[in-house]
């Protein structure tokens, strides 16, 4: 017998009611990266007043009518603007890569910078740099710019599939040996990267420098140029995976027995990891937490339905880099200081948070 | 009329291991079995088997007369919907939002009411905005079985009676919850469903189905009527225990065990 009609007000429910923001968590978040992007724009070494920022932007009449505007111009449009439509990018990534990994390995603690895929991406990164020296010919070094990304995607994509490999067995995946697995992975990218500091030249070494710290200061149209396929793709394959990575909460058996395509979806989930991360690393550098504190606190008020959670990772964590961002250019101005340093200050605490919580709960 | 599922030969091996070995299973719309036997008999295995979870080394399963791995996992999620032990959901999703999950692709205005009427046939209406990992081990079984009921429904809507697989549906739940469920399962073999159960509880198991399948070793060691089945001789080869079997006033047997201690060479 199939289940008979329900009552009235069940049908006109919405999902998860009793979860407040739901429906307008979106255009909130949209609203509030486009107050950050403002105030972002205004601040800095050379400081734009808000009443400069339309004649600066071309907004208003008659611009470039004076020397303050041309500068305020130049300023906006070949340095900040750039930097911030790349740090928003990066920011969105490393949130959205975080919420993925952390529903395919269904805990909240998975966080690519964490378990070494970010280190892996930034291993191939340093791999680019050095060896794509004159000193290997001018055609490489000319490449640079287009090998980086690619590199770091792979060099992601292998730490992942390898981690993958090491903590899943006949479908279960054992998150001890999951954390472990990146310790040791973390471990050995690391050395890697030490050898590659140890034969590196001084300028290819301050190159190397500024992948471990992690900085936006390098972000230029070429680079958001880079960043903004990868963020199109990884959120339409956001929508497409939504469904699967709720269903996979269940374990991978239940979830297939609910008509997911598991394997398929593991796929498509680890190479948009990789993606992403590898992707964002390549611009930025290893930038850790931004993928464990954003979808965290977004479970906390939007509830971990995938559909709306991806998304909002996006948003919150280009907020989240923009606000840290500007933060970092501002706060020791006119020096900078390394974004990873403001990002991992917050992060780690809400991730010592995490822990804490869990520990009652269940044995990981 | 034709089987909802029909196994031939169905063995798996896990290394060297046989985990089933040659076990052949039909079942008709509207028939309820229940398979029992003891600890790894190759109970679970059956039913995974049965689920297309797994492949068998050798063997066929054809589900509504059709080779069940050449199915996508959609398409095999509306024809059959199975019920695992031990679901561990770690995210803080409430009942509702858990149930919905077996409405797949439908959206909450189309699915609402089945998810509404599962609730309540479960008893967890109240809990519908609960976070499930708040929930205690039976409150969650129930709340998966609500789940599966769900995707059943949707599934029988469009493609007729399915297949309704239970991996020990009452382990964790009181006594009372434990006929609902028992009863909620009638019910969908009353409207054509076929349902197949692993239960450990004897005569709940006697009390459930109509016809018993009994495994022992990985083989199929008797399959029929719960009246041929339920002999003291059968309890004590499969089970290496002493029983009694009465009849209750409807005729339905029931077991009393004499001695829980294993029984010494015969």
């Amino acid at each position: 017998m199939s289940v008979a009609v329900g009552t009235e007000a069940g049908s006109s429910r919405r999902t998860g009611a009793g979860r407040r923001f739901t429906s307008i968590a979106i255009p909130l978040l949209l609203a509030v990266l486009a107050a950050t992007a403002i105030i972002a724009l205004t601040v800095g070494a050379a400081g734009i007043p808000f009443s400069r920022l339309p004649a600066a932007l071309g907004l208003a009449g008659n611009a470039a009518a004076d020397a303050m505007t041309a500068r305020d111009q130049l300023v906006l449009w070949s340095i900040r603007i750039p930097r911030i439509a790349a740090t928003a990018m990066v920011g969105g990534l490393l949130a959205a890569a975080g919420a993925i990994m952390q529903g395919l390995f269904r805990n909240p603690l998975a966080d690519p910078a964490l378990v070494g895929v970010a280190s892996g991406g930034a291993l191939a990164a340093a791999s680019a740099i050095v060896f794509t020296d004159s000193r290997f010919g001018e055609t490489l070094r000319f490449l640079q710019t287009e090998l980086l990304p690619l590199a770091a995607f792979a060099g992601s994509l292998t730490t992942t599939a390898i981690l993958y490999g090491i903590s899943s067995r006949a479908g279960r995946t054992s998150i001890a040996i999951f954390l472990l697995a990146g310790v040791a992975i973390t471990a050995i990218t690391n050395a890697g990267i030490g050898l590659l500091v140890f034969i590196a030249d001084d300028r290819q070494l301050r190159d190397i420098t500024f992948w471990m710290l992690g900085s936006m200061s390098g972000a230029t149209w070429t680079k958001a140029a880079v960043l903004a396929p990868v963020l199109v793709i990884g959120l339409g394959a956001c929508a497409y995976i939504a469904r699967g990575l709720d269903l996979l909460v269940l374990g991978e058996a239940d979830a297939f027995h609910g008509g997911t395509d598991v394997e398929r979806l593991k796929r498509i989930s680890i190479v948009m990891v990789s993606a992403m991360t590898g992707v964002a690393v390549s611009i930025s550098g290893v930038i850790g937490f931004v993928g464990i504190v954003v979808p965290h606190l977004l479970r906390l008020v939007i509830g971990p339905a995938h559909r709306l959670l991806l998304p909002a990772s996006v948003l919150s964590g280009a907020i989240l880099m923009v606000g840290a961002d500007t933060l970092a250019r501002t706060i020791v101005a006119p020096a900078e200081m390394p974004i990873g340093i403001l990002t991992a200050a917050v992060g780690a605490p809400v991730f010592l948070g995490i822990l804490l919580r869990q520990r009652g709960l269940a044995s990981l | 009329m034709s089987a909802v599922i029909e196994a031939r030969g169905l063995s798996k091996r896990a290394g060297r291991a046989t985990l089933l070995d040659g076990v052949g299973v039909t079942v008709a719309p509207g028939e309820m079995v229940a398979i029992i036997g003891p600890n790894g008999a190759g109970k679970s295995t059956l039913l995974r088997l049965l689920s297309g979870d797994l492949r068998p080394n050798e063997g066929e399963v054809r589900l509504k007369q059709r080779d069940i791995t050449s199915y996508t996992p959609r398409e095999l999620a509306a024809r059959r919907a199975m019920l695992s032990q031990h679901i561990n959901v770690t995210f803080p999703f409430t009942v509702e939002e858990i149930v919905l999950m077996g409405a797949g692709e439908r959206s909450v205005r189309e699915a609402g009411p089945l998810v509404e009427a599962a609730l309540d046939e479960v008893g967890l209406s109240h809990f519908r905005e609960r976070q499930l990992p708040t929930l205690s081990g039976g409150e969650q079984q129930r709340t998966h079985f609500a789940r599966v009921l769900v995707q059943l429904a949707c599934g029988e809507a469009e493609h007729g009676p399915g297949l309704l697989l239970l991996d020990e549906p009452t382990s964790s739940l009181d006594l009372r919850h434990q006929i609902d469920l028992v009863e909620a399962a009638r019910r969908r073999a009353a409207g054509g469903t076929a349902v197949i159960a692993i239960l450990h509880d004897l005569n709940l198991a006697i009390r459930f189905a109509d016809r018993l399948i009994v495994l022992n070793g990985g083989r199929l060691a008797a399959d029929g009527p719960r009246t041929d089945i339920v002999t003291r001789e059968i309890i004590r080869d499969i089970f290496e225990i002493d029983a009694v079997v009465h009849r209750s006033d409807d005729g339905v047997p029931y077991v009393l065990p004499q001695s829980m201690q294993a029984l010494g060479p015969q």
